[in-house]
């Protein structure tokens, strides 16, 4: 595919898309119907949905006028199956193969939405258009742009969202320095969870001298709660591939590796064939463009550890290995995969690369907070209303988040922490609830951005209980090479465990602090490292529930089993 | 299963092809043996000496790789695979309780398969559909929001 010949494509690809965008129809499509196939709608039943819609839709004659298409996450995946109808953006949620014909009969033929299938808010309001649905009111979407509004696997599509320009752009007009020079200015961090420069880490690995060096996609989206990485892939794998590109061309590198979970095997078959359409129209490989750039990704995909989305991990899994990290130094980008300098970024840091390079810097870096620039989707789940991923800008307020965009607290019960971080991050407590949602702010309240993964508890989660969820998770997933981490979150867990057992005994907590500050010191890696922070930061906010469990022999939100207590009302 | 299809030749073929392919290149040792864990359900001790001897890595090395990931397994698996999500989402949500459920149903425990061979019934952390909690999988079939009380009625489905 030559220069022009992209953008030949593209026009037309715009034209198609048009509908979509807030337009009006300008193909010979009237309606683009689309069926959200996300794992949430999928595992909901939306492959049935789609059949129907197709019989529906062809038995109604309307085969030439109506579009139907699968997409990747929409984003509300509570309300899965969805479909979408464009023009309009009207969301119909919970859709079961019997409501297909109504969405044909009274949208399709007569022009009106089928209200009974629209979102309604608790209150009883009708909201039937993404503009007016709260969830999507406050979002701001750059690593989510394209999920849900077209065909993942659909390279037209892809270019039609202006997909490969911003390769295009940097094959012609930019020097690889250039490229990094403007992804340090945008002051992107990493997504993954350590939030370091993304730029920074470019500018280490384009300063080696090597015959060969690679780009590596962390796709081993292992903390539980988190699926942002998962939309991405499933759902928009040709920004990940032309953003390994573009950092291949301004680091120096020609061979890419994408590795990507055994759990998400939809987001495995997209993104292979994904890689297939780029070989072919080649925007990988030999020449890309007709330039004298080559690049080539392979897939790699993870066999279930949780410590590979470790990097130095990672790279070992890659090579073959157990996936056990290293200590660093040597950095990846000195030494990383086959003993080469290795640049690694998470899937949504990928995905934001972009953006960044077509509408500049400065652009990007204008959304967000202080040290946080940009937008950071969240994988909000728990106890709210409307649990899906969201992609909201830096520095949002958790309040907006729970009660604006979530819908606030499901069973009407009062907020009582958010979980952020998974495994290596700590809860944020109601007295913090309008609190920043951003790195540094975080940070300093003992939590972390991390992967995104935002839990929302109510009063009757016990912190006990989560913690020592938390606790069990890293304890069963530690890969075992370092002490602190196997044998001292196993001493961490047995504690927790006797506590919540109503066996606790005086000087347990002071013990699993010692404990807890002793691994984040000595442990090899940075799950090792971070695995105290889900007991230190509940016994920060919440150590009168520690107390209740040890001294009273009581669990106040009534979760562990403690034989002979009073179970606490709810 | 039955001993009159060929399958057992195809997947031996298939596995034939996969050693072929990757002869001495020990960097496909995880590509190699999820192929087999693929075809066969299980990695056979026999398979791993091959194995070792093809892609030229030490046979503890592969030992340790196809005991390191949760991916592979030793033994012979049940007809039917349930995994059951224990992540955040589904855990705050009452994973716990339907794991009981299923203990009870089947009588073993989490990591183990019935004598029957009918299932084997393994807990995972996070199949990233946390919208739909508690997530339960038989045979890569979604099944949401589960509860205790509706255990049998979905495994009777599975024969």
């Amino acid at each position: 595919m030559t220069f022009q010949e992209l953008e030949e494509i593209r026009s037309k690809a715009k034209k198609a898309l048009a509908v979509r965008l807030g337009g009006e129809p300008t193909d010979e499509y009237k309606y683009h119907v689309l069926v959200c196939g996300g794992t949430g709608c999928h595992s909901s039943g939306c492959q049935d949905v789609a059949d129907a819609l197709e019989k529906a839709v062809e038995a109604a004659g309307l085969k030439n006028t109506v579009k139907l298409i699968q997409t990747g996450c929409m984003g509300a995946c509570q309300l899965g199956p969805v479909v979408m109808v464009y023009p309009g953006a009207y969301h119909y949620c919970n859709v079961k193969p019997e409501d297909v014909t109504d969405i044909v009969n009274d949208h399709l033929k007569n022009d009106k939405f089928v209200e009974r299938l629209c979102y309604r808010t608790p209150d009883g309001e009708l909201q039937p258009t993404i503009k007016e649905m709260d969830f999507f009111k406050k979002q701001h979407k750059i690593a989510l742009r394209n999920c849900g509004i077209i065909d993942p696997v659909s390279l037209e599509e892809y270019i039609g969202m202006d997909g490969y320009a911003a390769l295009a752009k940097v094959l012609k007009e930019m020097s690889p320095q250039e490229v990094i020079e403007e992804v340090k200015k945008s002051g992107l961090r990493g997504r993954g969870g350590a939030g370091f420069p993304t730029g920074l880490k470019w500018q280490f690995m384009a300063d080696q001298k090597a015959d060969q060096k690679y780009v590596i996609c962390n796709g081993d989206e292992g903390d539980p709660g988190a699926f942002m990485d998962n939309a991405v892939l499933t759902g928009d794998p040709y920004s990940v591939i032309e953003a390994m590109t573009i950092c291949g061309y301004a680091t120096g590198a020609t061979k890419g590796y994408a590795y990507i979970r055994l759990e998400y095997p939809l987001a495995i078959k997209n993104f292979r064939k994904a890689l297939e359409v780029c070989r072919e129209k080649g925007l990988l490989g030999n020449n890309i463009m007709g330039t004298d750039f080559s690049f080539d990704i392979e897939i790699r995909e993870g066999a279930g550890a949780f410590v590979c989305g470790e990097e130095t991990a990672l790279m070992a899994s890659t090579e073959g290995k157990r996936g056990e990290p290293r200590p660093r130094p040597p950095f990846p980008a000195q030494s990383g995969l086959f003993g080469k300098p290795s640049n690694i970024n998470n899937v949504e840091t990928w995905a934001n690369i972009c953006p960044i390079i077509l509408k500049g810097a400065d652009w990007y870096a204008s959304i967000g907070v202080g040290k946080s620039k940009g937008t950071k989707v969240f994988a909000l789940a728990g106890k709210v209303v409307n649990t899906g991923l969201v992609e909201v800008p830096m520095g949002i307020s958790l309040r907006e988040v729970v009660e604006e965009i979530g819908g606030g607290i499901a069973s009407g019960k009062k907020f009582k922490a958010a979980q952020t971080g998974g495994p290596s991050g700590g809860c944020i407590p109601a007295d913090h609830f309008d609190t920043s949602l951003d790195y540094e702010t975080l940070a300093s309240l003992g939590s972390i951005v991390g992967s995104g993964g935002l839990i929302i508890t109510d009063e009757d989660t016990c912190m006990v209980d989560l913690a020592k969820f938390y606790l069990g998770f890293t304890q069963d997933e530690s890969c075992g090479k370092c002490t602190p981490c196997r044998i001292g979150t196993k001493r961490m867990l047995e504690i927790l465990n006797r506590i919540s057992r109503g066996l606790g005994r005086e000087g347990d907590i002071e013990l699993l602090e010692e404990l807890a500050y002793m691994i984040k010191q000595s442990a090899l890696c940075g799950l090792g490292q971070t695995a105290p922070n889900p007991v230190l930061s509940t016994l920060k906010y919440f150590r009168e529930e520690y107390e209740a469990h040890i001294k009273e022999k009581t669990c106040p939100a009534g979760v562990c089993k403690i034989r002979g207590a009073k179970k606490a009302t709810s | 299963m039955g001993a009159q299809c060929n399958c057992q030749n195809e997947s031996n073929k298939k596995v034939e092809d996969l050693l072929a392919k990757h002869r001495g290149n020990p960097n496909s040792l995880i590509v190699v043996l999820a192929g087999i864990q693929q075809e066969l359900g299980y990695l056979p001790k026999d398979l791993l000496i091959r194995v070792a001897e093809e892609l030229n890595v030490p046979l503890t090395d592969v030992y340790g790789v196809a005991t390191f990931y949760a991916a592979f397994t030793l033994r012979p698996r049940g007809r039917h695979s349930i995994n059951l999500c224990l992540g955040t989402a589904c855990y705050v949500k009452g994973a716990p309780e339907v794991q009981e459920a299923i203990e009870k149903e089947l009588k073993i425990k989490a990591g183990e398969t019935t004598e029957d061979r009918r299932f084997t019934f393994d807990v995972v952390r996070c199949l990233g559909a946390c919208s739909i909690a508690p997530v339960m999988t038989v045979d890569g079939e979604v099944h949401p929001r589960m509860t205790p009380e509706r255990v049998p009625e979905v495994l009777a489905k599975y024969e």
